[in-house]
């Protein structure tokens, strides 16, 4: 059953335009991952999906719903939850206030703090420090169980990896693995192909805002992403 | 021993300071807004207050009932008409509006009521005048202690409200990071009008007690906004806690200068507050955000 | 190959300076045409011009919002007729009283140019309730019995109205070039710079702290050589008039309907608001009622003013101020 629809999605920022009739589709419980150089659009598409950013033109559907005019607030009470880029915790709260702040706003489920301490261990002891005195590992697990706590059907994960060491990221994704195994429905921008092609059922390739590339995880190589990555030749779009 | 009774009269009145100052303080937190029209709000409130018991015979403390509400709601229009279309159009515009708004308010209440001082001290008998003498010097007066009291209690209401609560957490993180908090649900707009509700609603109950301990007229509010705002920079913008120590360092000031000379008053207060800001400037280690409050 | 060519000077703009040329013969000969009455009232509206002109260098080009300018208005007064009663001539003692206000701004600018926002605009206020206050323990004030230009008393009426005239003209004329000037200058790019981001300014080497205090000390000069004038004109001096608060809602009105951040806008506005309270003035306390509500409506509304939005509407340059690039084959300029 297809949970999120994008159609011919165009966005700016200002006179550039970042996303350019962008179309896709996502099956409940699916793992898409969307690959592409720096500037190839992947934030904002995912922005504008979550409802951060303005589409200029185009349809976000989610669960049957036209959502495009929605806020990102009326979106996550849908069940659309973005870790956005660069974790943007409330740095001066707790973790715990970060996670609390989150309670309840988006759909009823049983995400808890104490459920989110259990998929995320190494947050356990680190509950009342500040967000802000987090290592970087620690601060994307936050970041994740922030976004967990509206309890999301759909969640989306903006370079998780980004600024982390190698340790950290592994841990990020090895406490990512029960969730993308049981079935949740994920939306994540990842640099490192490999982990991306591992992690995901299907990959999405932008170049200059545009689809070029298309297709299930496993049967993708990774030289078929790096042509399209650099627009050396148009993949199956 | 007079000296003595200076700086214990200086603290009570540093808990009027206080009320007044933690509402400015407060809206400067979650909205970067210096609120030009704080005075003139609380001013506002005083005359509601003050047309309740003139004209409907209704205590001052029972006016509070209608006047907390009132003012929230105006608080809340305030955020809608005002200062939601300001926040959007750069640095300048909420100054300007709110002076623009600020200067309406105080001819519309000096068309309406003239140019005569009020006060409300007649509506509340024996409390305006009645005192406990600690010592044969030092007398402090019932609603002074009360004032303080009041002060204290609202500083740290809103303490516990914004480390405890739901609302409270949402405020903070508002004020950390008004986009991020729509990704997760939070509607930041509604946040920033509730917050101009509680900053009105406490400015109410400091209008009250501008009103109880001594006379205003429509032109007050331009006086009040400048204690409000001497008050934070001297307790420095550091926590709520700092805010009442800043009201208590400007009232001691004040009523030390008093003893000098009457003249001094006011002019001890500013000379205060500019030695604040001087060492302000020169440590320069500014950091505003006393929102961050830490749940104990 | 496309010639693009860069213009300041554009045919608008040289018929313009004319225009300004021929306008301030005429008020040149004020005095010696217009009835008294009226020469009068246009030392007003040049003490309004100077006001708004200068509040606008702070808040249009540096992004300085002051309620507190009528502390150098006030003092520009009251040092004037210190001097004066020191036996200094009394129209040398109007300008001496405005650079003697523009020195003693120098250490006030060290440490209010180093507050933002809303700080800066209520620190000024509370410097101008301290300089009221001190202003009123002097004996010759005497609170706020006041006092008065003795000086000017001694000379004849006509002569006086003449001289203060001519006086606020020239000071008028000198300020308005001064920040012409400035904007034309290097400054100018670096107070536009200031204005839309401070810190990226800084980033590509603007000063940001010197370019603030040029200005700030040009706006207390300017504010202090207002207040001195309009001292000349009403001869008596009580402070709560001269510090009153009431002079920051003017220069707020003045700059934001004729439009802040343009050189023409001030001007525009000092005579809009001219026309208001010679219209309106009457009313009291409805005319300033009127006067804040027009602050607030074109704050949220019109933040650009009159003048800029028809700048942008007209595509008017009528002072040689920015560069204009001009396609030959289009003839369209581009600002």
């Amino acid at each position: 059953m297809t949970i999120l629809s994008v159609e011919a999605l165009d966005a700016r920022h200002g006179l550039l335009q970042a996303v350019r009739g962008v179309s896709l589709a996502l099956a409940e419980g699916e793992t898409l991952a969307l690959v592409g150089a720096n500037g190839a659009g992947k934030t904002t598409l995912l922005r504008c999906i979550a409802g951060a950013h303005r589409a200029t033109a185009g349809r976000v559907t989610f669960a049957g719903d036209d959502v495009t005019a929605l806020p990102a607030h009326r979106r996550v009470q849908r069940g659309i939850a973005l870790v956005p880029e660069g974790r943007r915790l409330f740095a001066g709260m707790t973790v715990a206030d970060n996670l609390r702040a989150a309670a309840g706003r988006g759909r009823a489920g049983n995400w808890t703090l104490e459920r989110v301490m259990a998929t995320f261990p190494q947050l356990a002891p680190k509950l009342h420090a500040r967000a802000g005195d987090l290592s970087g590992g620690q601060q994307q697990a936050v970041a994740i169980g922030r976004a967990l706590m509206t309890n999301p059907r759909l969640l989306l994960l903006d370079e998780v990896s980004l600024g982390l060491s190698p340790v950290a990221v592994d841990a990020v994704y090895e406490s990512l693995r029960a969730l993308l195994g049981g079935g949740a429905t994920v939306v994540l921008v990842e640099q490192d192909l490999a982990r991306a092609l591992r992690v995901a059922d299907r990959v999405v390739c932008l170049l200059e805002g545009r689809v070029v590339y298309t297709g299930a995880a496993r049967d993708t190589t990774r030289e078929q992403v790096m042509a399209a990555y650099f627009g050396l030749r148009e993949g199956r779009a | 021993m007079i000296f003595l009774n200076q700086i214990v009269q200086g603290v009570l009145l540093g808990g009027y300071y206080a009320l007044i100052a933690c509402s400015l303080s407060f809206l400067f937190g979650v909205m970067r807004i210096v609120n030009l029209a704080h005075g003139s709000l609380a001013v506002l409130a005083a005359f509601m207050l003050f047309v309740l018991a003139d004209r409907a015979g209704l205590s001052p403390w029972l006016g509070l009932i209608f006047a907390v509400p009132a003012m929230a709601l105006v608080g809340w229009l305030l955020q809608v008409a005002v200062l939601e279309r300001s926040l959007r159009s750069g640095l300048l515009v909420p100054l300007l509006s709110t002076f623009g708004l600020a200067i309406v308010l105080d001819n519309l209440l000096f068309e309406q009521f003239g140019a005569d001082t009020r006060s409300l001290s007649p509506y509340i008998g024996d409390l305006s005048f009645d005192s406990w003498s600690l010592t044969d010097d030092i007398t402090v007066g019932r609603l002074d202690v009360l004032m303080l009291c009041v002060a204290v209690a609202l500083l740290g209401g809103l303490n516990l409200f914004l480390a405890r609560t739901r609302l409270g957490r949402a405020i903070r993180a508002t004020a950390e990071d008004p986009e991020v908090v729509g990704l997760i649900g939070i509607n930041a707009h509604r946040v920033y009008a509730v917050a101009t509700a509680v900053a009105m609603a406490l400015a109410a109950v400091a209008g009250a007690f501008l009103a109880m301990r001594t006379t205003f007229d429509p032109y007050s509010g331009g006086a009040q906004l400048i204690f409000a705002f001497e008050t934070v920079v001297i307790g420095g913008f550091g926590s709520l806690w700092g805010t009442l120590a800043g009201g208590v360092v400007l009232g001691v000031a004040q009523n030390l200068g008093a003893f000098i000379s009457p003249h001094l008053f006011l002019i001890a207060g500013h000379v205060v507050f500019l030695a604040a800001l001087v060492a302000r400037v020169w440590l320069s280690g500014r950091n505003l955000r006393w929102l961050r409050v830490r749940a104990a | 190959m496309t010639q693009i060519t860069v213009q300041r000077w554009t045919p608008a703009a040289i018929a313009f300076a004319l225009a300004i040329a021929v306008v301030l013969a005429v008020l040149a000969a004020g005095p010696l045409i217009f009835p008294a009455g009226f020469t009068e009232r246009l030392t007003a509206l040049f003490v309004y011009v100077i006001l708004g002109a200068m509040w606008n260098a702070l808040a249009g080009y540096s992004g300085l919002v002051s309620v507190g300018q009528q502390a150098f208005f006030g003092l520009g007064a009251f040092v004037a007729i210190l001097l004066s009663n020191a036996g200094v001539p009394v129209y040398a003692a109007l300008l001496l009283a405005a650079l003697a206000v523009g020195v003693l701004s120098l250490p006030i600018g060290e440490v209010m140019l180093r507050l933002r926002g809303g700080e800066f605009a209520i620190g000024m206020w509370v410097l101008a309730e301290l300089a009221h206050l001190l202003v009123n323990l002097d004996p010759l004030v005497n609170g706020e019995t006041g006092t008065s230009l003795i000086a000017l008393d001694a000379v004849p009426a006509a002569a006086r109205r003449a001289d203060t005239y001519w006086c606020a003209l020239a000071a008028m004329t000198a300020l308005l070039g001064i920040v012409f000037l400035l904007l034309r200058g290097r400054i100018g790019a670096s107070l536009q710079a200031v204005r839309d981001d401070e810190q990226a300014a800084a980033s590509v080497g603007v000063r940001v702290l010197a370019t603030k205090r040029v200005v700030f000390v040009l706006a207390a000069a300017g504010c202090a050589l207002a207040g001195a004038l309009w001292l000349a004109t009403a001869i008596t001096f009580q402070p709560r008039a001269y510090f009153s608060v009431q002079w920051t809602a003017y220069m707020i009105f003045i700059t934001l309907v004729g439009g802040i951040g343009t050189f023409e806008g001030p001007v525009l506005g000092a005579v809009i608001f001219f026309a208001v309270e010679t219209l309106f003035g009457a009313l009291g306390v409805w005319y300033l009622v009127g006067l804040g509500a027009a602050a607030l409506l074109f704050a949220l509304f019109a933040p650009r003013g009159l003048w800029g939005a028809a700048q942008r509407r007209y595509d008017l340059r009528l002072l040689p101020l920015g560069f204009h690039v001009v396609l030959p084959t289009t003839g369209r300029i581009i600002r």
